[in-house]
């Protein structure tokens, strides 16, 4: 049973996030909610990597006995990069969309056409 | 010729990084001189589409090929694939083909399209690093790869989408497509997760090789079918598309087309190749679900194209659906594939129906591209995009006026456009399967000639207007990309039959070949 | 943006070096220890971020410039592909490690046990390229943000 509570956290932080992502109307809370589904997915796959009483997987410096296993970390690493990218992307759109409608409420955006 | 071989062994790679190269190194070259930098992209780009051609000859000739990468065998152990690989079969390399004209294309138009703009630097780095995202979606052998080129393709396309950065639509508009498909490729992480954790493999031969069709199986082939799917805008995941494409720059709008087929791409290799072993298992057709999703876009699709007054958004409305043939006649196929009751050469129709699917993919990128092309030239030209504002420009844009014409009867299927030859092997093929597939399909066809003749009549047809008797023609390179584009539709459309057989049949058979993609795995 | 009090500019004056060190630190032994090029180069670049928000992004502004910012993130990003290509010429295929088992530079092997920093292959080489890349590219996008905002702080 201990050992599903990673699982656990993920759906919690999936829904969560998508529940954000989906409800609110701030742009900033937007952004939030989708760095929130990240961090469970990212989650996600270090759990699949773990096992009971593992240690990490530096080579160099190991105790022996049973590591952690490395790829689903390296497959992590990758996607928290992107997910660097990703968010500064998105954050520098909506400083330009704070600086042109004075507001991040999504409600209060649109109207004239150019 | 020693060289030549030696280049082609390793072309694979090449094809990825040489972009990617480029990519960086154009931010150097364009602090010595712009026009350098443009011949340089055009170069770069020039230099991949050889390579692509090189490339197509070898694999047509003698099958799929795999590149590893930072090895010699694919193998760590004895049965572990864990190193990341390219798996090249005729499919990859005719999506790579329509990738490589469509950016080729791209880059020669914005030499005139773009110059009065700055920031171009950056520009041209972002147009090749989304070309490298597409080559990379369609080459690549491994799931975890395919994400990364995924959100590659992401972020550049987004990028360029807001690239009119003073313009508050356009960066609306990027800022939703960077939301969904953000959340999208989150999606296809979390399924390559599942398989991964039940499968430890990440490569895609090794995963269809192994795949059991077991509940988690399951979930993740919906997450990943909603994910790309969304991705290839189709309809209801299409309301990204419309502002995208419209609020882009043309030449950005002509490559987002190659990205939303890289996005089918991989929807029909999951159902084909990866989910291929076990594709008769679900209880729902998955088949089916396609041709629905299919007659959903192409209706949806026209029926918004109807009633837009503006030029742009109009077009993306007809590439919606355009993009609904492709998974009518794609899907035709699969629901011979999926019934275990019938095999695939009992029915010949549905290969006939996955050609014309897959041909169409070709052709509506050229058509689609070019109609986004000449609409770009008209904004050039005039500054204006509203259809209820523009008008007589057939008088002073004769060239892009004929351009035109060319696409407008592409893109309906009127002889002796290559549209036809495609959607005459859709409906021939749909209507064995079931005839009021291809009634809509027909009546779809007949209801974008009408809104692209309505187009011509409110931009080119009509009276000189006063505002736009100084409008002169575009310039020399936009008229080359245009031109470039039209000679591709018009020998696709006068021998179709050359065409299906060199390179589309190949690509259709590579598609239902599960066997052949999964033989290096089998056979080393 | 304007700087801030005296001792936050002292405090960051202070610690800048030691964020600058384990970031490098970090980067060197990316091919021994967890870590590598890019969390190394994040927390450089959490350095610099530091003493952009003490000092202020006007001060910034006049000791660096955006375009040098993306020069160096170019250098990086051709530096990690010429070694790639390097791998065609020397080893064979694209990305091999051709370094390794060598007597050159980070030739050597790793073992168990032992965390020589001199082994890897073309790992430590692509590690400094992915580093300078993710220091100019982060710090980079760190401070076009805090140049706009100031930007908007001025207009409004």
């Amino acid at each position: 049973m201990i050992a599903n509570i990673p699982y656990l956290a993920v759906v919690g932080l999936i829904i969560i996030g998508l529940s954000a992502v989906i409800f609110k109307k701030n742009l900033i809370k937007i952004i939030i909610g989708i760095t929130i589904i990240q961090s469970g997915v990212n989650l996600f796959l270090i759990t699949l990597g773990y096992r009971e009483g593992s240690t990490a997987p530096i080579w160099t410096s190991s105790p022996g006995g049973v590591m952690a296993f490395p790829v689903p970390q390296a497959l992590t690493l990758t996607s928290i990069v992107i997910g660097v990218a990703v968010t500064a992307l998105m954050l520098s759109l909506v400083i330009h969309l704070y600086r042109h409608h004075g507001t991040l409420d999504v409600r209060k955006m649109g109207g004239d056409d150019q | 010729m020693n060289f030549l071989d030696q280049l082609l062994s390793h072309a694979p790679a090449l094809l990825v990084a040489i972009p990617l190269l480029g990519a960086f190194l154009t931010p150097l070259i364009g602090r010595v001189n712009d026009k350098l930098r443009n011949i340089f992209v055009i170069g770069i780009l020039g230099f991949t589409g050889i390579l692509v051609i090189l490339l197509a000859q070898q694999i047509f000739a003698s099958g799929p090929i795999t590149y590893v990468f930072g090895s010699l065998d694919p193998y760590v152990g004895k049965e572990t694939v864990i190193r990341i690989l390219f798996e090249i079969d005729a499919l990859s390399i005719f999506m790579a083909m329509i990738a490589i004209v469509l950016s080729f294309s791209a880059a020669l138009y914005s030499w005139a399209y773009m110059e009065k703009n700055t920031g171009l630097d950056k520009y041209y780095s972002l147009l090749l690093l989304l070309t490298v995202g597409m080559l990379g979606m369609v080459l690549t052998g491994d799931m975890f790869n395919f994400f990364v080129f995924l959100e590659i393709t992401s972020i550049a396309s987004c990028a360029l989408i807001a690239f009119y950065i003073n313009k508050v639509k356009s960066v609306e508009a990027g800022f939703k497509y960077i939301v969904v498909s953000t959340i999208g490729a989150l999606f296809v992480l979390m399924a390559i997760a599942l398989l991964y954790g039940q499968y430890d493999a990440l490569n895609i031969a090794k995963l269809a090789d192994s795949i059991t069709f077991s509940f988690v199986d399951k979930i993740a082939l919906v997450l990943l079918i909603a994910a790309l799917a969304m991705k290839g805008g189709i309809v209801p995941m299409h309301m990204w598309l419309p502002d995208a494409y419209s609020r882009a720059p043309a030449s950005v709008s002509l490559i987002l087309i190659g990205t939303t087929q890289a996005g089918l791409y991989g929807v029909f290799r999951v159902l084909f190749t990866l989910y291929g072993n076990v594709i008769t298992l679900p209880t729902i057709s998955m088949g089916w679900a396609l041709v629905i999703l299919g007659l959903l876009t192409m209706l949806v699709g026209v029926i918004m194209a109807l009633i837009q007054i503006d030029f742009k958004r109009l077009i993306a409305y007809g590439a919606i659906a355009e993009l609904g043939y492709m998974f009518l006649g794609v899907g035709t196929c699969l629901t011979i594939l999926a019934n275990p009751d019938i095999t695939l050469a009992q029915a010949p129709f549905a290969f006939e129906a996955l050609k014309g699917g897959l041909f169409h993919v070709f052709n509506d990128a050229l058509d689609v591209g070019l109609l986004f092309m000449v609409a770009g030239a008209v904004y050039y030209a005039t500054k204006e995009t509203s259809l209820n504002r523009l008008g007589g420009l057939a008088r002073n844009m004769k060239y892009t006026t004929i351009f035109f014409i060319i696409g407008l009867l592409a893109i309906s299927g009127i002889p002796p456009m290559n549209g036809f030859a495609s959607k005459l092997l859709i409906y021939e093929s749909t209507y064995q399967l079931n005839p009021i597939l291809s009634i809509i399909a027909i009546l779809s066809s007949i209801m974008l000639l009408a809104i692209f003749i309505k187009v011509f009549h409110a931009a080119f047809l009509g009276p000189k207007l006063p505002q736009f008797d100084t409008v002169k023609e575009v310039p020399r390179s936009m008229l080359l990309a245009m031109g470039f584009i039209a000679a591709f539709i018009i020998i696709f459309g006068l021998f179709p039959d050359l065409i299906v057989n060199t390179i589309v049949d190949p690509a259709a058979n590579a598609l239902i070949d599960n066997a052949g993609y999964m033989r290096w795995l089998i056979g080393g | 943006m304007n700087g801030m009090t005296k001792i936050v500019k002292t405090i960051a004056g202070i610690s800048f070096p030691f964020i600058v060190i384990y970031g490098l630190y970090v980067i060197a032994h990316g091919h021994l220890t967890p870590g590598g090029g890019f969390q190394g180069g994040a927390v450089v670049a959490s350095g610099l971020a530091l003493i952009l928000v003490a000092y202020g992004s006007k001060w910034a502004a006049t000791k660096i410039k955006e375009h040098d910012l993306s020069l160096l993130e170019s250098v990086g990003a051709i530096g990690f592909i010429t070694v790639a290509f390097f791998g065609i010429l020397f080893g064979g295929v694209f990305f091999s490690n051709f370094i390794v088992g060598t007597d050159l530079l980070f030739g050597g092997i790793p073992l168990a046990g032992a965390a020589d920093i001199n082994t890897g292959g073309t790992l430590p080489l692509m590690n400094f390229a992915v580093g300078l890349k993710v220091i100019a590219g982060l710090f980079g996008i760190v401070f076009i943000m805090a140049l706009a905002i100031s930007k908007k702080e001025e207009s409004a």
